[in-house]
This record gives structure tokens, sequence and C-alpha cells, in this order.
């Protein structure tokens, strides 16, 4: 099923066209309307008309979160408030959050895209979603709102927080799409298993849609077997417009990026060069059909890798693969650059644990020092202590091997780690630098 | 024949003992027999208690990970050798014992054990063929 057959279906001759078309319309745009893009531009001695070709994209300078920050709030805008519809913007944890706004043109385009990204996931119009991600100033809610509201479905604005009432709610209002934070939705799961709710008996979710934070394929197997849906991955960041920049097919192999909306780049994030096709690097876009904040070749920090192989879906568009770190959230232990979800996966790939987990970092004597917390659930405990010490010896081994570093497992009870109802915080660094 | 326990994995650190029987208290369980096997890191709380089943689904209820494990209880002559004697079957017939504890009732003839060993239902024939009493489940409990 698609939203829009003949741009998801593009032949990629077509599709590169297009491209390259809008391409150089956004270039125009941000250099004569953004006084940030022309100054870096002119630095790097670039003007819109050398835009000739696809390839020609890499004479173009990178844009940071730094550059937006400094150019808060509204100086990356090209065009006046006037023209402004809606404005989002990002948590500002480290530093000045970064502002983005939307022309009611862009707003549509989103919508557009978050249609197709729901029905990419499963959904018609005949479902009701559940959309438990969080309204405001965080693109998540209304992002999915609007495509929701596109797409003819009906949607329960809940947000986040409040478990107890959201498992009541999909109970009494027969919830058949849940999207929300991967770790949220095991979330549910839990409470719904506190409360004595059947996800098979007393729920009707048929998929969920997840996002705005990395997960893994084990984790997927458990949300899918827990809350009985197929769950499906969505990707995007405000920056570049929200969600709904690449979602995947049921076909669950990779996330369609919406190419005719976005140029996708995959580079060495050390270098900023190009990586071949397949190989993992930072993903960087470029908004083609931005009106309000035109992005040009944004770092976005994730790591992943993209293939330009058909898809038995039938869209022609590039899929990424599962965004597999941040190269922000990058720890450096010991000189060694540790993304938290290598451990996820080595947890994961062990098979036994739930993905409950949580890194510790200390420096004992001027040497880091990595422990991982690890919750035993009552699946994977054994009750001899030979085979407890062999499962903390198995990780430890494992995830050394995926790290090349040492560190030290730490078997604690299940509920030790807090749980969010938001992003899973995952590291506590108690290193004083 | 098989009497079951339950398992708690704990973490060493203070109180948690004391949370696991106090809510077998609040929920009327009773204990008839305890060992702890534990590390440096972490422990495994090992219970037989006289409602096994009620006592898995209260701990698990209250977020401990929590196992039901088959073990034996056996009947030995209350004197010196008795338990020398049950282990030396056992042995002498390849049974490899996982781990023993005593039970703190007594038997209708004797000292009870309680003995988690491989191949449970042969070596509870093997013991029984040479004589040695195997208490059940049902009748373990109500000691
Ligand atoms: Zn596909």
């Amino acid at each position: 099923m698609y939203w829009n057959q003949k741009y998801e279906c593009l032949p990629r001759e077509e599709l590169k066209q297009l491209q390259l078309e809008r391409l150089k319309i956004t270039v125009e745009r941000a250099f004569y309307n953004v006084p940030h893009y022309r100054s870096v531009m002119q630095a790097a001695g670039i003007e819109p008309d050398d835009i000739k070709s696809l390839d020609d994209i890499r004479k173009l300078p990178f844009t940071t979160k730094e550059d937006l920050r400094n150019n808060y709030p509204y100086g990356m805008f090209a065009v006046p408030l006037s023209e402004i519809v809606r404005i989002h913007s990002s948590s500002g944890t480290t530093g000045k959050p970064t502002v983005v706004g939307y022309t009611r043109n862009d707003i549509n385009v989103w919508a557009e895209l978050m249609a197709r990204a729901l029905v990419s996931g499963g959904a018609t119009r005949k479902d009701v979603i559940h959309n438990a991600y969080g309204y405001g100033l965080f693109t998540g809610g209304l992002g999915v709102h609007y495509g929701a509201e596109r797409l003819g479905a009906s949607v329960i604005p809940i947000s986040g927080g409040n478990t107890k009432r959201q498992v009541m709610i999909m109970r009494d209002y027969g919830s058949t799409i849940l999207t929300c934070t991967p770790s949220y939705a095991l979330y549910i799961a839990e409470v719904m298993e506190e409360m004595g709710v059947d996800p098979k008996k007393d729920i009707k979710l048929r998929y969920g849609i997840f996002g705005a934070e990395p997960w893994s394929e084990n984790m997927r197997q458990e949300i899918e077997n827990k809350l009985d849906i197929t769950a499906i991955d969505i990707y995007g960041l405000s920056e570049v417009i929200g969600p709904g920049v690449a979602v995947e097919c049921l076909y669950k192999n990779g996330l369609h990026i919406a190419e005719d909306h976005f140029i996708v780049e995959v580079i060495d994030p050390e270098t900023g060069e190009p990586l071949p096709e397949g190989e993992k690097g930072e993903l960087v876009f470029t908004s083609l059909t931005k009106e309000g904040l035109p992005i040009i070749r944004y770092r976005t920090r994730d790591i992943a890798s993209i293939t330009t192989e058909p898809c038995p879906c039938g869209r022609t568009h590039a899929r990424m693969s599962r965004v597999s770190g941040r190269t922000d959230d990058m720890l450096i232990i010991r000189g060694v650059n540790v993304f938290p979800s290598q451990i996820e996966n080595v947890l994961l790939e062990i098979g036994y644990t739930e993905p409950h987990y949580l890194l510790v970092v200390d420096r004992e004597n001027n040497l880091d020092v990595l422990t991982v917390w690890v919750e035993v659930s009552s699946k994977l405990f054994a009750d001899e202590v030979r085979k407890l010490e062999q499962l903390g010896r198995k990780i430890q081994e494992e995830i050394e091997s995926a790290l090349g570093i040492s560190v030290r497992v730490k078997l604690v009870e299940p509920k030790t780690i807090e749980r969010s109802e938001g992003k899973a915080k995952r590291v506590i660094d108690n290193r004083k630098f | 024949m098989k009497v079951n326990q339950i398992s708690v994995f704990l973490e060493n650190k203070s109180g948690r003992l004391a949370a696991v029987t106090r809510i077998l208290a609040e929920n009327n369980i009773n204990i008839r027999a305890l060992s702890i096997a534990d590390t440096s890191d972490f422990g495994i709380l090992r219970l037989i208690v006289d409602k096994p089943d009620t006592a898995f689904e209260v701990l698990k209820k209250e977020g401990f990970s929590v196992s039901l494990t088959e073990v034996i209880g056996v009947e030995m002559p209350d004197r010196p050798g008795g338990l020398a004697g049950v282990l030396d079957i056992l042995e002498k017939n390849n049974f490899n014992i996982e781990y023993l504890y005593a039970f703190i009732g007594r038997g209708d003839n004797g000292a009870l054990v309680i003995v988690r060993v491989e191949r449970l239902e042969e070596a509870v024939r093997c013991l029984e063929e040479n004589g040695v009493k195997v208490v059940t489940g049902d009748r373990l409990y109500q000691l």
C-alpha cells in the first residue's frame, strides 16, 4: 500500500532529475535569503550556479547543530516570520536549543510525508492511531498527528505520560496503531502486564510505528511479542523536518528515505568524505522543498548506512539501516569510541536479557572504568550460581569483543534501572573532566 | 516425588532478604527451609515454602526474578554418617549434586535434606532402590 505511489515509486533516473532541479532551487533560496549560507558559501568560493550535477552537492559546506545555535533563534530562516506558521524546537540540554520554522507549505509537505510513513507502516484511514509521542515543541506529537489527519485515520492525541490511563484508553477506545518511542512501547507492555491487561485479548493494536531513539532488532522482536503487533521503525529530526524523513515498509529491511524531498549522504564523521554505498557513517541530509528553514548538508550525528537496492515493496527510494549510534552520544572510554547502542546490541544478541541496562563510567586511579549494569529477568534467571556467573562472563566477553576495551558487568535485580517515559537514559558518567 | 523450590535472585545489598521474607509473611506463606548461595556480587535465595505456587506469584508480582526448581527431599537416619550414606549412594551411581541444604522440620523417621541433583527422576529411583526414603512435595510442604 502506498500513499503517493507516483512519487514513492518514481524510477530512480527521474528521481535524480527531480532532486537536481529542487537542489538548485534550494541552494539559490538559501544563498539569497540566509546570511549564514551566503557567507559560508562565499568563503568556500561557491555560487548557486556552480551546482550543475547532484555530485556538486559535495562542494557545499556542511551545516551543523552549532550553526543553528549560532543563529538562534531565527537566523537560519529563509522567509520573514509572517510566512512562518509553526515553530518547533529541540531541547537545549547542551547549550541553546535549535529553533525550526515551517511555512504553510512546509506543514503540508510534512503532513504528506507522515501520511506516507503511516501507510508504509500498515495504517489505513480505518485505524485508530494512539499517538503517545510528546505534543509540544518536540516534533514527534504534532508530526504524527498531522500525518494521521491527512491520512484520514482517527487520531487519539494522548501524548506521553500517565501510562495506566494510556492502557485504559487503548483498551476502551480500541486503538489499533501505537506511535511512541520504542522504550516507551516496552514500558507500556510492562504496565499492561502489571495491570493484568492481555495485549492479545484486551487490546486491538495491530501496528506500532516507533522512533525518536535508536533501537535494535531484538528490541523490535520483544515489542512485537509483548504487544502482539508489527513494529515499524521511523526516523526523522526536527532540523531536517521532523518524523517522516524515513520509514520502514512492511518488509522491515531498512527505512525508505523520502528522496523526492531530501538528499541523503553518508560521510566519514572524522574526514567528512563520502563513504561508498553500504558503509556505515554519519547521515547528512539536504532538504529539497523546505521554504522556512532550508537545510544544506546537515550533519545529523546519526550513524547508519544506505542502500539503493530495489525493495520488494516497489518503493524506489533508498533505504537507510537502523541508526546504530550517535556520534554525540558517543562516550570516549580509555580513548575508545563507545556507543550505548553497541552494548544494547550485544546484550540483545545474547538473547537472554530484557533490554534494561545502564552504563556507569568511573575514573579509578586515573583510569576509566566502564561498568555495565544488566537486569536479570525471570526468563534469564538460573537457579545456579555457576550459570549466573557464566552469564555475567558471557556478557562481559561479548561486550569486550564488540568494544575492544575491558568492562565490568554487574547483574542487578529487575526494576533497579530507572525506566524512562521518553528517551531512555542509558549512561551515568561519573568522571570529572 | 519432586519438591518445588522457589529460587530468588538477590543483589548483595542490605534489606533484600528481609524484603522477601516480609512479602511472604504478608501473604501468610510459611518458610519450611531456606538457603542462600552467594558470590561477592549477588546471591540466590532458595526456599521451600508451604504454598510454592502462591509464593512464586507474589514474588514475581513484586518484581523479583524468581524461578521454580525441582528438588528432592531425602529422609535419613538422624545419627553420625546418615548423610554420608546417602551421598555415597548418589556418588557411586554417578549423580552430580548441584547443592543440598537441611530442612527445618523432621521427617517421620529422621532428618530431612533438600537435594538438587541431575537426572532427578533417575536419582529418586536409585535412592529408593537402595532403601532411602524420598519424601513427596505435598508431605514436605506440610511438615
Ligand atoms: Zn520497501
